[in-house]
């Protein structure tokens, strides 16, 4: 797996894309992997406000549920409605079609913390 | 843990050629999945699974007086067995709680062969030594034993390619020594699938051979490699206990409601008197399996309600492939664990509809 170049990554396995003060935020190929047949996708609520490096939803599998931690604080605009019937469509594409949230960045200085893609795929090796 | 210090079976290599995602389990590094854990689940029920179990532990017991000893030990009748025959039997503290829940093989009239769950193996060991003031020796011989689950509707098709043994000679529940891939193998027709199947104890040093000639045997059949996820998701919808879960030292078999595994009318094995105990008093809480109603599902170690109280608490749960729901299985006060109650799970601190049901959630047609 090559991880886009176009995304930041966090060390919880999300990633996000930034266009303007909005970005788009989702979980990695690595997680979708580690996760299994995934089968919910709990989000929030357009309108919610959510904080770098706090939860935000979980992704569920058949064998667990795991924590999903925004890469950035915002406003949330919008809510992947995809997941809501087809949550299975995560281990298919989570870097397009499965995205998850897409947010109005409230401190966009903080993409700065957030790793490339190549500190990413380094991170997930040395992790693997 | 470090990586490094977990235990590894003889298959580990295999495994990982074979692109498993592997996970400490127990302290031993094993393979969760390879495909997918819902494919995996689905080959089984379908046609044919292979499982490495080698981290299962093996204890012998042999001598004049074995069958005393296991006897004592356990719960189940040994001394109803027929040479060949296993059966499957718990093993209990003198208060009544699991030690561990096992299977008793009588190999001999006096030789019985336990099959114990990896984790347990020492602590089983050292406990079945303490009660042996028998004629008879005690050896955890995990170490001489690899052991291979071959499990779904099309595992006998797939195993007699491989031995001479007449497979469908074997009943259910009964083991015969014989020869697989050329090598010495007790066959034993068991499982924890609720699938048919068999289960092969190997040398060690034939194991990963032995794995492959079965892949390959198996291969018109879509045999596929499958994880301890799938196992554990199959042994969910069979309703099969799981250590740690469903029994361990604070619970007792009526709780778990495997009264049937436990023969009152021995005249002694440890556990016994609290038991009565038990049975006179009567049990306060029992399992339950149950589906979820509202959207969640329920796991290990969450809090159920009954009208709005707190009541008890899921042991397992799982989305079920074969059935397309999510099921579980719970503990709750004995009055209230019959199907049909509506209940409360709550997931991440909101309650969740579920409803108890009967169980086993999937019985293999016949």
């Amino acid at each position: 797996m090559t991880y886009p170049d176009n995304l930041r990554y966090t060390k919880e396995h999300e990633w996000t894309l930034v266009e303007g003060d909005a970005a788009t935020i989702g979980i990695t190929d690595h997680a979708q992997k580690e996760l299994g047949d995934i089968v919910f996708v709990d989000l929030p609520k357009v309108g919610a406000k959510i904080e770098q490096g706090k939860t935000f939803g979980s992704v569920e599998s058949v064998k667990a549920v795991s924590d999903v931690y925004s890469p950035i604080s915002g406003e949330v605009l919008e809510v992947n409605e995809l997941l809501a019937s087809a949550p299975e469509k995560l281990n298919e594409d989570p870097h397009g079609a499965a995205w998850l949230i897409k947010v109005r960045m409230t401190a966009p200085e903080q993409i700065k913390n957030l790793l490339s893609a190549q500190e990413y795929q380094d991170y997930v090796g040395a992790e693997s | 843990m470090l990586p490094n210090t977990l235990k590894k079976t003889p298959l580990h290599a295999a495994h990982r050629a074979c692109g498993s995602k592997m996970v400490d389990f127990g302290g031993w590094d094993m393979p969760v999945q390879y495909s997918g854990l819902v494919d995996e689940h689905q080959t089984v029920r379908r046609s044919v699974g292979l499982f490495d179990v080698s981290h299962m532990g093996e204890i012998e017991v042999r001598g004049p007086e074995a069958l005393q000893l296991v006897e004592i030990v356990s719960t189940n009748a040994a001394s109803k067995l027929k040479i060949g025959q296993a059966h499957y039997s718990g093993l209990l503290y003198e208060h009544g709680g699991f030690v561990d829940d096992i299977l008793v093989h009588k190999v001999a009239d006096d030789s019985f062969f336990l099959c114990v769950n990896a984790s347990n193996q020492e602590k089983d060991f050292e406990h079945i030594r303490g009660y042996n003031k028998f004629d008879c020796d005690v050896e955890l011989a995990s170490d001489r034993y690899a052991q291979l689950a071959i499990q779904g509707p099309n595992a006998r098709a797939t195993l007699q390619k491989l031995t001479p043994v007449d497979l469908s000679a074997i009943r259910y529940y009964w083991f015969t020594d014989g020869v697989v891939c050329g090598t010495p193998a007790r066959i034993a027709h068991t499982g924890y699938t609720g699938e048919d199947g068999f289960e092969i104890y190997v040398a060690p040093e034939e194991a990963e051979r032995i794995w492959n000639e079965i892949l390959e045997a198996g291969e018109e059949f879509g045999i596929k490699p499958c994880g301890l996820g799938a196992r554990n998701t199959l042994r969910l919808e069979a309703k099969m206990a799981l250590y740690g879960h469903e029994i361990h030292a604070s619970i007792n078999p009526f709780e778990a409601d495997l009264g049937w595994i436990v023969k009152m009318e021995k005249a002694d094995f440890v556990g016994k008197r609290a038991l009565a105990g038990s049975m006179e008093r009567g049990v306060t809480r029992k399992l339950i399996g149950f589906e979820m109603r509202g959207r969640g599902i329920g796991r290990d170690g969450y809090e159920v309600l009954l009208d709005g109280q707190p009541a008890g608490w899921v042991t397992s749960g799982s989305p079920s492939p074969t059935l397309g729901k999510n099921i579980g299985l719970c503990y709750l006060p004995v009055a209230e664990s019959r199907p049909g109650r509506k209940i409360e799970v709550v997931i991440r601190s909101q309650p969740v509809e579920a409803e108890t049901v009967d169980t086993p959630f999937y019985k293999r047609p016949k």
